[in-house]
């Protein structure tokens, strides 16, 4: 062994520890699913029945009703944060917004985009790439951030985000239009366009 | 030690005389590094200083984290570098019930490594566990690896509080100061 050093050693794709360890952790069916994509030899060695059995086998009967209660319990707060995360998904919108610079001059700015895990300053790079125009990223009064891009980019930035991240489904991207405008129009434009 | 995430602080570069003495230190402390140093440590790249809360410094090469250290104490360790030479570090074991205490940063309790799961140094060792745990006792103070029993990789890293005869003895209490353990705020940190 002396010999072969460095060990190179896999560490899961999911929790960051060595794969023996997942079991202890909360993610511990995302790990295995990991593990069997990933490393089928080390997968198949890790959950076997036997080794299973063994790991079940050298606890005291308490320990292991210790150690069951412990793995639903965490197993359920971490099923707890990914469903709140799925749900604030779900309700959060991306808004792609057309303003009027000046008489046909356009801006589009992008707001929306953190709740989906997306990163902003990657995302500018992006656009700035695929448009080839300026791309640069606010910080919003309210929180969260917004993407300004040079032109009038509103379906295509659509479009590209559908594409590209599939993290961002096509119903939670909105459209909107931001015109100079008069009072009665700005009453009007607060009422959703479907 | 690392129970709460953390963030790292502000990196500067260590001066080559540092770097040097950094060197000595290392391998004063695990002589078994040596035919692994100029691999762990080159003479010729840029070590990085992290300071992180509480005191702590970190030692990393292009990222990789080394070893760290509270104020002037020991040079530990960080788990990734001893699951690539664990070989080079005074090793115990525990057994398969106090590896979710130690997960969750619990301090180590001696009995974990008393009871039929866990392994000290000592003669009465089979030979296997006799290379792997030697036959020696460690003192407190010393450094030393815990792995876990049915597990290849250490779980995690710390000073001794209480010698492992002293252990043996008395069955109980706390074998080791806080530490650094797989999944903790050390582990866990973005470079
Ligand atoms: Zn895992």
């Amino acid at each position: 062994m002396a010999d072969t050093l460095p060990i190179k050693v896999t560490y899961c794709g999911v929790c960051t520890l060595p794969p023996e360890y997942c079991e202890f952790g909360g993610t511990t069916k995302k790990c295995e699913e990991w593990l069997a994509d990933k490393h089928p030899d080390m997968h198949q060695k890790l959950y076997s029945q036997e080794a299973l059995a063994q790991n079940l086998s050298s606890l005291s009967v308490e320990a292991q009703k210790r150690a069951e209660k412990d793995a639903v319990k965490k197993a359920n707060k971490a099923a707890t944060a990914e469903k709140r995360e799925a749900e604030t998904r779900a309700s959060s919108k991306i808004i792609i917004k057309r303003i009027e610079r000046n008489k046909r001059k356009y801006v589009t700015a992008v707001s929306g985009l953190e709740a989906f895990g997306l990163d902003i300053k990657k995302v500018s790079k992006d656009f700035g790439k695929k448009f080839a125009t300026g791309a640069s990223v606010t910080k919003l009064p309210g929180g969260g951030e917004e993407i300004t891009v040079q032109g009038d980019l509103s379906e295509d930035i659509e479009e590209f985000l559908v594409k590209t991240y599939k993290e961002v489904p096509e119903d939670n991207i909105e459209l909107v239009e931001d015109k100079k405008k008069t009072k009665g129009e700005k009453a009007a434009a607060n009422v959703p366009a479907q | 030690m690392f129970k709460k995430d953390i963030s790292a602080g502000a990196k500067s570069k260590v001066k080559s005389s540092a770097q040097r003495a950094i060197r000595s230190k290392v391998l004063e402390e695990y002589p078994k590094l040596e035919p692994y140093i100029e691999d762990i440590l080159p003479k010729k790249e840029q070590l990085d200083l992290v300071k992180l809360p509480d005191r702590v410094s970190l030692y990393t090469l292009n990222s990789t984290p080394l070893f760290f250290q509270h104020m002037d104490d020991a040079l530990l360790p960080h788990l990734t570098l001893v699951h690539k030479y664990p070989t080079a570090f005074h090793r115990l074991r525990i057994d398969r019930g106090a590896i979710r205490f130690v997960l969750s940063g619990a301090a180590l309790m001696a009995p974990g490594m008393t009871s039929p799961g866990g392994r000290l140094p000592s003669k009465d060792l089979s030979p296997e566990d006799q290379e792997r745990y030697g036959t020696e006792d460690l003192e407190a103070g010393t450094v030393v690896v815990i792995e876990a029993e049915g597990k290849e990789t250490a779980c995690m890293v710390g000073v001794l509080k209480m010698g492992t005869g002293e252990m043996r003895e008395k069955k109980k209490g706390q074998a080791c100061e806080a530490g650094h353990y797989l999944g903790d705020g050390l582990w866990s940190m973005a470079l």
